[in-house]
């Protein structure tokens, strides 16, 4: 390789690599700041090693599991109740508004709100959150022990009278 | 090292491998997407949580997986022309960037398409999203930047490093779903380790993926030709070929 190409070829590897460390430290500098998630445990028990406790009042993303048996719908309105848990404390979470699709009891969500006395959170916004594994609903049931239920064929069950 | 690459600097030379390489990544594209659209939208079941929309992942994930390959692609080529000063680099650079921007736009549209139903939001400031978001803009400002010098040797030294300095955003966007809680769920199939997808829906995917890398290759070949061609115009073999072609 002559002089001038193997110049050229450190000015770029030199530019390249100051680049990547500025924006690798900037990234490590914001990774506590990056997001306002708490899980429930976090909320009630504080989060990391000073275990910050969020304020009421503080807008903040939650998530976890939505415990099962736990949902009530109010049957005029749109409004939703539900828990969320994660290895113990149960936060209650209040949404008025569309569910989607994958929200069902057991279902990871995340949910953005303002956090209330006693542990409620009032949502503005309730995502489903699903895992990165995908298989054929035999498989799932065999596998997991997960009966796969269409959300309307469920809907239909729940609301249909006992005979 | 590269001795064997340096033949292509010319552009003769890299327009009759073109020519070479077109037909066997052209039929890569039809049977790989053929096969694996078919396959992955009509046959394979459908998944136990989101039952059949979860069939855009035969669209999404060999977009998505691609754009960030495509993108490394177009650094290298970037790389080679600032280091060596080739035009072809430069060439082959400006040739992969519009069709990556494509594969990056089809990743984010069809990602909205799935989120919607699926999460419940069409868009949210996630770091995975965000992060393929300023991928697509990358793209578009090395576009930019080469468009913007009408002294093309310029235009390619000024996009190369636009495109090496964006290269630091194709690792962030791989481990994104690790660093910071997403709601993007995490890699399925590019991780270590055996990926947590039902084989029957697996091979679809890899089929549809390598469908997808021999339709890149198609485009980028085509494209790569005619930027050759429109930078050689007044050259003697260039000349001599449009002739063989007006005669036939």
């Amino acid at each position: 390789m002559n002089p001038r190409r193997k110049q050229r070829l450190i000015t770029v590897g030199v530019i390249g690599g100051m680049v990547a460390g500025a924006i690798s430290l900037m990234l490590f500098a914001l990774n506590d700041n990056i997001d306002l998630f708490y899980t429930p445990s976090e909320i009630i028990d504080g989060k990391g090693k000073a275990a910050v406790k969020p304020q009421v009042g503080q807008r903040l993303r939650i998530g976890g599991m939505v415990v099962e048996g736990s949902v009530q719908r109010n049957q005029e309105t749109l409004a939703v109740e539900f828990d969320l848990v994660d290895i113990g404390p149960i936060v209650t979470v209040s949404y008025t508004g569309i569910l989607p699709d994958l929200f069902r009891e057991g279902q990871g969500i995340v949910a953005t709100g303002v956090l209330q006395e006693g542990n409620l959170i009032v949502a503005e916004e309730v995502l489903a959150k699903h895992d990165e594994e995908y298989m054929p609903p035999e498989l799932a049931e065999k596998l997991k022990g997960i009966k796969h239920v269409k959300p309307a064929d469920a809907a239909i069950t729940k609301a249909a009278p006992s005979y | 090292m590269f001795n064997w690459l340096h033949p292509y600097a010319k552009t003769e030379r890299a327009y009759a491998l073109c020519n070479t390489l077109l037909p066997y990544f052209f039929v890569t594209a039809v049977v790989g997407l053929l096969v694996g659209f078919i396959w992955g939208l009509a046959f394979a079941p459908s998944d136990y949580q989101q039952g059949d929309s979860f069939r855009i992942i035969y669209i999404h994930v060999p977009s998505a997986i691609l754009s960030m390959s495509t993108y490394v692609a177009m650094a290298i080529a970037g790389f080679v022309g600032l280091v060596w000063q080739w035009k072809t680099a430069y060439m082959s650079m400006i040739a992969i960037a519009p069709v990556g921007a494509i594969l990056t736009f089809i990743s984010l549209f069809t990602g909205a398409a799935w989120g919607k139903p699926m999460w419940g939001t069409w868009w949210i400031w996630d770091a995975r999203l965000t992060a393929q978001l300023i991928l697509f803009f990358l793209y578009l400002g090395v576009l930019a930047l080469y468009g913007a010098f009408s002294d093309k040797t310029q235009a390619g030294k000024s996009a190369a490093i636009m495109a090496l300095v964006g290269v630091i955003n194709i690792p962030i966007i791989h481990y994104s779903v690790e660093w910071w809680n997403t709601l993007h769920q995490g890699a399925t199939i590019t991780k270590f380790g055996k990926p947590s997808i039902a084989p029957s829906m697996l091979w679809p995917l890899l089929i549809s993926i390598a469908g997808m890398v021999g339709l890149i290759g198609t485009l980028v070949m085509m494209n790569l030709k005619n930027q050759i061609l429109r930078r050689e115009l007044h050259r003697p073999w260039v000349i001599a070929l449009l002739q063989k072609t007006e005669n036939r």
